[in-house]
């Protein structure tokens, strides 16, 4: 049993701090930007550090306070009442008690063959669950529950807040890097003949190390953000182990979610760290690639097999040691000192496939508003809103059934 | 003059390392409080489910009498525990736990049953249940072992042997075929 609520504070704790530095990085980064765009291209550094500021600020207040709302209206993602999917609603609680929230999360459903999940929030007592119609059908209970433990890991972490803080800034670098590019190429001139009158050479040393700036920048705040946010996968992986005391349930669900090739259609850019998988992903990437938010798929997997028999924090560290043969560690050291044993749990029953394939379809009926209607003959009728009459006919036996 | 400051100056922050200690206890012992709460509201969830249960499985298997009544004397007897102290709660459920699984077994051998909707959605809604109270049952022992550990590690266990904390219980729940192991005597 581990030391629960200890563990979680550290890590919440150590979160915050190594949070606090990523930022303070970026921010560096964005000043050194903006300061260098206002020297090159406005004459004034003080110009252009304001800028930066501005930009970067809306940007912030506006992923703070409607960030959510944004990504689950631009994912088309749908929410749901406990009625609409009974099994869906206890895994999210029963998750919910295990990682010890106090809110239970808001359960959204988006419409797509593609399996992918997500949470998003500012804080635990705001926070949504998004999973498509693709996962809900091809998962079983267990593999759903080790996806939602993932997942609601990422708000008890709080790595909705830091991943979102960190996009907006690697956002508003790139953004800002995109238009200095664009003003050198196309109006450089205008600010050489500002400056005409000092001397030249200076200003082409500014122009120079604006330059490389400009093209380093945004790959440095990128790596800076996938590094980090890999190793909340991996964090948020252990805690689903834990919270489950099961790992072969997500191990299944990443395996069946790598084999799958249908792409997401609503994927976002910015939101990527908090799907369960990169919705993003290329196909054979590299164990050691530095340009994605998750790690490899199949490692993911082989650290949860290789848990050996235990769901602890340091089950899951040994593990990625054991696959790493060259060790290291991916969980903090404060949460790991004072983890004791984890026993795990068995299997559920598995539930039978055509029946979760009947029951996702007419979730996604009732969420078009077609009405439903039981003919006597055993044909489900799905009436479309639009339709106006009185009464329908059973295609099949020919009953009227009135609406 | 500036030893009297200094003096002040230790006191005051002795204070305020004391306050931030006590505030940490009490925190931690709320949090047992609460977590036990969450445990008591999933047993009554469970509670609630088994006579819905037994009606739906008489409807099918009305000759297993003996399992269904001893699922709802089971029951009864855990309702009645309620609020008679964690070992003896966690003894009446650990024996409902063994009741319902059983039940649950027997089902297995009833193909109508099985296929019956209700059913279907109250196997889901217990099995949900059992995983609540396993996971409420993982998150309170968590929390009193984190709270347990604080009274007896230094320096908190001065201040928690000052305001007398209590120790927090552990849930166990004993299964009855744990409980049937014989005893081995080396008298």
């Amino acid at each position: 049993m581990g030391e629960g609520k200890i563990i979680v504070w550290e890590q919440i704790r150590e979160n915050r701090a190594k949070s606090m530095v990523l930022v303070a990085a970026m921010a560096g980064v964005l000043l050194v930007i903006g300061y260098f765009l206002g020297l090159a291209f406005f004459g004034s550094a003080i110009g252009g550090l304001v800028m930066a500021l501005v930009i970067w600020g809306i940007m912030t207040a506006v992923a703070f306070f409607q960030g959510d709302n944004i990504f689950l209206a631009m994912s088309k993602a749908k929410k749901i009442e406990r009625d609409d999917h009974p099994r869906l609603y206890n895994i999210v609680e029963e998750m919910k008690i295990a990682s010890g929230l106090e809110h239970m999360p808001a359960i959204y459903i988006i419409d797509d063959p593609a399996m992918n999940a997500f949470a998003t929030g500012r804080d635990p007592k705001r926070a949504s669950v998004a999973v498509t119609s693709g996962l809900l059908q091809k998962l079983n209970r267990d593999e759903l529950q080790g996806v939602i433990g993932h997942e609601l890991a990422h708000i008890k972490n709080r790595d909705v807040l830091l991943m979102t803080l960190c996009g907006i800034l690697l956002g508003t670098i790139v953004m800002i890097s995109w238009y200095m590019m664009h003003m050198l190429f196309w109006g450089g001139t205008f600010g050489g003949r500002r400056s005409s009158g000092g001397g030249g050479g200076g200003h082409l040393i500014v122009l120079v190390i604006g330059l490389a700036l400009m093209i380093l920048a945004p790959i440095f705040a990128r790596l800076i953000y996938f590094a980090i946010s890999r190793k909340r996968e991996y964090l948020a992986d252990a805690s689903s182990a834990q919270y489950t005391r099961y790992p072969e349930g997500l191990a299944s669900a990443l395996e069946k979610l790598g084999g799958s090739t249908v792409q997401l259609q609503s994927a976002n850019q910015a939101l990527a760290p908090m799907y369960i998988t990169n919705p993003f992903r290329r196909k054979g990437m590299a164990a050691s690639d530095l340009s994605s938010t998750h790690p490899p798929i199949s490692e993911r997997v082989r650290i949860l097999r290789s848990m050996g028999g235990g769901a602890s924090f340091a089950d899951y560290d040994n593990a990625y040691a054991k696959v790493h043969k060259g060790g290291g560690s991916v969980i903090p050291a404060s949460a790991l000192a004072s983890a004791g044993a984890v026993g795990l749990r068995a299997a559920e029953p598995e539930p039978s496939k055509l029946e979760r394939t009947r029951e996702v379809s007419d979730l996604m009926w009732r969420q078009n508003n077609y009405k439903t209607i039981n003919c006597d003959c055993g044909t489900k009728l799905k009436v479309p809103p639009k339709f106006k009459r009185a009464n329908v006919k059973c295609p099949h036996c020919g009953r009227i059934h009135s609406i | 003059m500036t030893a009297v400051y200094v003096i002040i100056g230790i006191a005051v922050l002795l204070i305020i390392w004391l306050v931030i200690i006590y505030n940490g206890l009490v925190r931690l012992r709320n949090q047992v409080k609460n977590a036990w709460s969450q445990i008591d509201v999933q047993l009554k969830r469970r509670h609630d489910l088994i006579p819905n249960l037994v009606n739906t499985v008489k409807g099918y298997a009305a000759h297993e009498r003996e399992t269904l009544e001893g699922v709802t004397n089971a029951r009864n007897l855990a309702q009645a525990a309620i609020g008679s102290g964690v070992a003896a709660q966690a003894k009446a459920e650990g024996e409902l736990s063994g009741f319902l699984s059983r039940l649950l077994a027997v089902s297995e051998s009833y193909p109508d049953l099985k296929a019956n909707q209700n059913f279907l959605a109250l196997q889901e809604e217990l099995s949900s249940t059992e995983n609540r109270i396993a996971f409420s049952r993982q998150f309170y022992n968590d929390s009193v072992m984190g709270f347990n550990n604080k009274i007896h590690m230094l320096p908190s266990n001065i201040i928690a042997g000052m305001f007398r904390f209590k120790e927090g219980e552990f849930f166990e729940i004993e299964t009855p075929a744990e409980r049937e192991v014989p005893q081995v005597s080396f008298g």
